[in-house]
């Protein structure tokens, strides 16, 4: 990995980590005795062995001029195998707290085993540790292909990854130890948030620098539902966690907004990161490899442009929709309301374009399982947007919000449209970008596709059923006026669902370790063919010696072993 | 003008209103300009081809 760093490359690194390494320290000693110090020491030693990584192979010969005649995929690559070691680890952390839901004597007597520090976990590891990581990897496959030019450096994309990753740590440790600033899907506290920023600005500036170097007059749409979504997560992020930390040794910070304001920023923060990060990220992913895989061209180029300034416009007002029935003014609330029904326009525009780009071509989804990960997830989409809008509605809210539903909808978002969007976007990238015939196992990209649709159906179905009884039970009075169920009445009434939602996502757990192990195998194989490739046809990669940026260790494992 | 509750909801209801529209009517001239047919076309078949190379030009070369 270092040897593909130029040598003023390798110094900047070093210069870098050395950066982050007195950052560590400094917040080691700060935050002596506070909750910062250890999140300073886990820093420092991301930095420390970041030095170490550079420092030995910093002799290592230059990358010659003929790799800027390839794309750069390392950092795709690593990026790639980072979302599914989070997946793994998110999606384990969601079926324990699902368990603890629906056993709560499962735990231990230490406050890090409570569920309330282990659902951020879940939640982060997901929502970033495996979406984010997904997004940038695929983000930096798509931006070199779609605009035909390499990476400007190899440098920052490394930075982006491995800072966002360092990200994603503080976060989750920070959880475990009871560090979080109470805010959704924004836990992290101030000094995380700064890091974040400096990634996010870096990620930004080298998005923009490969748009710059395109080859393409045009930009191709997937780009344009990536740049929106790393330009509106910017603003997001920075605007909802604006906070002053009661000193730079305390890890606790307190929101530059109080009441209602700080529930509408964080709500206009928490719906746009749905919008964005969850939905926009992921379209440019589908806008990229759905055609790519099933070999036709998006089936309304024009209809793209339309869903998507229809998704970047509308989306913004939506948020309010999460503080029906609150203090915050009734037309702010109507104004979400509307912009929550007008985007199922904009929606259905982008679902229907998916599933009109697979028309002609169902005999290959049939046998394809890869792309039937992506079918069925431009299904979910189209379901869970019509879902939100019909929840957003103020009195369909009055009987969804605060229970199950709410839980089931977001699943039915985050298993059904993100996670299988990603998969089928990860099965069809890991043979392209290793350079394999096709995955270690078909079979099993099978297995792992019905146990997802399985899991997520199980999983939707028990939270729909259990939602709407909670919903029930809340409202029903009896003939002297008085609630006619109690608080632990609905709690009983809910509890084999909670077993059965379970059941469910672990389904969807054991498809995503099987997948790991799938794609761990496909990068273990030897390329099919490889060695008979070099006698009969000299390649102008394998001929030439093995590029600086191929491990030297070839893969000792063949097909189907 | 102090930013308080009716200053908000003027915004909206008057610039926030048109503002949405004259917006609209933007996309909407761009995604069908007659010109842009054949850009919109060439990019949409232009990612199915398998050249998995970066297209050099001498100001690339160092």
């Amino acid at each position: 990995m270092i040897g593909q760093l130029t040598v003023s490359e390798r110094q900047s690194a070093l210069i870098i980590l050395l950066f982050i390494v007195l950052w560590g320290l400094s917040m080691a000693i700060a935050g002596h005795g506070d909750l910062l110090g250890p999140q300073g020491w886990i820093v420092l030693l991301a930095g420390v062995l970041g030095l170490f990584g550079v420092m030995s192979g910093y002799y290592a010969p230059e990358p010659g001029a003929d790799r800027l005649t390839r794309y750069y995929d390392d950092p795709s690559k690593v990026g790639i195998i980072l979302a599914m070691i989070w997946a793994v680890i998110g999606m384990f952390v969601g079926v324990w707290v699902a368990t603890l839901l629906a056993y709560p004597d499962l735990t231990f007597d230490a406050g890090w085993a409570s569920f309330g520090r282990l659902r951020p976990v879940h939640t982060s590891g997901v929502i970033f540790g495996f979406g984010g990581n997904a997004l940038i990897a695929t983000s930096f496959y798509v931006m070199q292909r779609t605009c035909r030019t390499r990476l400007p450096d190899q440098l920052t994309p490394w930075f982006v990854l491995l800072g966002y990753n360092l990200f994603c740590l503080l976060a989750a440790s920070g959880y475990l130890m009871g560090i979080t600033q109470s805010k959704e899907y924004a836990e992290p506290e101030w000094y995380a948030d700064i890091w974040l920023v400096i990634v996010w600005v870096t990620y930004f500036v080298l998005y923009l620098r490969v748009l710059m170097r395109r080859k393409e007059p045009h930009i191709y749409v997937a780009n344009w539902y990536y740049m929106a979504f790393i330009l509106v997560v910017a603003i997001l992020h920075i605007v909802n966690n604006l906070a002053m930390p009661i000193s730079f040794g305390s890890a606790k910070s307190y929101s530059a907004f109080s009441g209602v304001q700080d529930a509408m920023t964080q709500w206009w923060y928490g719906h746009n990161a749905v919008a964005f990060f969850l939905t926009a990220g992921f379209l440019g992913m589908m806008y990229y490899f759905m055609p790519k895989r099933a070999g036709r061209p998006i089936y309304s180029y024009r209809l793209s442009i339309i869903s998507f300034w229809g998704i970047t416009f509308f989306y913004m007002w939506a948020g309010s929709h999460h503080l029906h029935y609150t203090a915050l003014p009734h037309w702010v609330q109507t104004l979400g309301m509307t912009f929550s029904v007008m985007l199922l326009v904009p929606s259905w525009a982008s679902a229907g374009n998916a599933l009109m780009t697979l028309n002609g071509a169902w005999h290959k989804v049939r046998d394809d399982a890869t792309l039937r990960f992506m079918m069925v997830a431009a299904v979910f989409y189209g379901l869970s947007t019509f879902e939100g809008s019909f929840m957003a509605i103020r009195s369909v809210n009055s009987l969804s919000h605060y229970t199950d539903w709410t839980v089931g909808h977001v699943h039915a978002g985050a298993l059904g449209w993100v996670a299988m969007i990603t998969f089928g976007s990860i099965y069809a990238a890991v043979p392209w970008l290793w350079k394999r015939e096709a995955m270690y196992s078909a079979r099993l990209v099978e297995a792992h596709f019905w146990l997802a649709l399985a899991g997520t159906l199980i999983y939707v179905f028990a939270m729909w059923n259990s939602g709407i009884i909670q919903g029930l039970m809340w409202r029903t009075y009896n003939e002297s006026g008085r609630l006619a169920y109690s608080f632990i009445d609905s709690l009983v009434a809910m509890h084999p669902y909670y077993i059965a939602r379970a059941i469910g996502g672990l389904f969807f757990l054991i498809g995503a370790v099987i997948g790991a192990y799938n794609i761990w195998m496909t990068i273990r194989t030897a390329p099919e063919g490889a060695a008979a490739k070099v006698s009969e046809r000299p390649d102008p990669v394998l001929a030439g010696g093995l590029p600086a940026d191929v491990p030297a260790n070839i893969p000792a494992l063949q097909p189907g072993e | 003008m102090d930013l308080d509750h009716n200053f908000t909801v003027w915004l909206a209801k008057s610039f926030g209103l048109f503002y949405l529209i004259a917006l609209s009517i933007a996309v909407l001239v761009y995604t069908f300009w007659p010109a842009n047919r054949a850009r919109f076309q060439h990019a949409a078949t232009s990612i199915l081809e398998d050249d998995d190379r970066p297209e050099t030009t001498a100001k690339d070369k160092p």
